[in-house]
């Protein structure tokens, strides 16, 4: 028993430190910053920034190639964090409006489609039930209209409220 | 000669996927894209002539000369895992690409059936080094010949008018029965 325990051990330890010698020879150089602000971000992958994704979205801001403000789910939030990690100005008049998806009650036939596609879990409903969209955790991503068989979502800005109200710009 | 048999036989006749029924895992999941699938195929390849060859290595002159053969299958599956993970970085690093397309199937490359099959069969039938390098190169190339074959076949059945009921896996579990009918049709070949 005792040379099946000592073999093992051995085998597992010169095979762990193998595996880490290799780690460090083929270690590839990711921008940890870019991953840091991934792991910020929604990770809904909505596209609303013009970026492929979340990933691709956030090598651009490590490099100072897109704004702070570029990812309108993310908000004021992501842009006061990302704006301190980079060490950049905020300018809170570039965050695009948040969009939230509405349904159009009297269309809405209950087919469940739209809250299939929906990356955040924003839509509420069963079937052949009115559905709604919870504003809070709707990121405008637009998947839902997509697949909206009668047409009755829509997309309209935010209303103002306490939680996102901004002070306006001052002109000098 | 001798070894020109085995492969053949290997790669055609005891085809680890169709005929041996091992590794359906990456087989299905892998094969949508013919790029995915011998990038898959490929990896495979690489982990496992040299798991077949190490875990030899590790039989002959670790587990019998001190009459531990019990821990066959742990050592094995140990020697099995650190390839993998090994490939892992190595795919990471020379094509990230191919790294982001395999996702979640290139560590499962560990769970292969047929990677630990091959080197329990090495033991099995008593191969000798050169044979069990063979039998592992041809069994991985036989697996990559198929996945390149089914990927080509999937991606002509994603443009094909297939039935409704029978779209996506149905048509793909079809599809690899009969093609595990033909691979069959070469019994006798050697």
């Amino acid at each position: 028993m005792y040379i099946a325990l000592g073999v093992l051990t051995l085998l597992g330890l010169s095979i762990g430190t193998l595996l880490a010698y290799a780690d460090r020879f083929l270690a590839v150089d990711e921008d940890p910053l870019a991953l840091e602000i991934q792991n910020l971000m929604p990770g809904t992958q909505c596209g609303q920034c013009g970026f492929a994704g979340c990933a691709p979205a956030a090598e651009a801001i490590a490099k100072h190639q897109a704004p702070v403000t570029s990812c309108p789910p993310g908000g004021r939030q992501l842009a006061d964090t990302l704006a301190e990690m980079l060490g950049v100005d905020l300018d809170v008049s570039d965050i695009k409006g948040q969009l939230i998806a509405h349904i159009v009650e009297d269309r809405c036939t209950g087919c469940t489609r739209c809250y299939k596609v929906c990356p955040t879990d924003a839509i509420m409903g069963a079937n052949k039930q009115m559905h709604s969209v919870f504003a809070a955790a709707c990121t405008g991503c637009g998947d839902c209209l997509e697949a909206c068989p009668e047409d009755c979502i829509e997309l309209s800005p935010e209303s103002v409220n306490v939680e996102n109200w901004q002070w306006p710009r001052l002109v000098a | 000669m001798e070894y020109l048999h085995l492969f053949i036989g290997t790669v055609l006749i005891n085809n680890v996927v169709l005929v041996k029924f091992l590794g359906l895992c990456p087989f299905m999941g892998a094969s949508n894209n013919l790029n995915t699938a011998i990038g898959m195929g490929l990896a495979t390849t690489f982990v496992l002539t040299l798991s077949s060859v190490c875990s030899w290595l590790l039989q002959t002159y670790l587990l019998v000369p001190l009459n531990i053969e019990f821990l066959r299958i742990l050592t094995f599956i140990l020697v099995v895992a650190a390839l993998v993970q090994f490939t892992e970085m190595v795919t990471r690093k020379i094509s990230p690409a191919l790294y982001k397309a395999l996702g979640i199937y290139l560590p499962l490359i560990t769970t292969n059936c047929a990677v630990l099959g091959v080197a329990l069969i090495n033991v099995s039938e008593q191969h000798d080094f050169i044979q069990s390098f063979v039998y592992g190169l041809g069994a991985s190339l036989g697996f990559t010949l198929v996945m390149f074959i089914f990927g080509g076949l999937r991606q002509r059945l994603a443009l094909a008018d297939v039935p409704e009921v029978f779209d996506g896996a149905p048509v793909g579990l079809v599809t690899a029965g009969l093609l595990s009918m033909i691979f069959m049709g070469f019994s006798g070949l050697v």
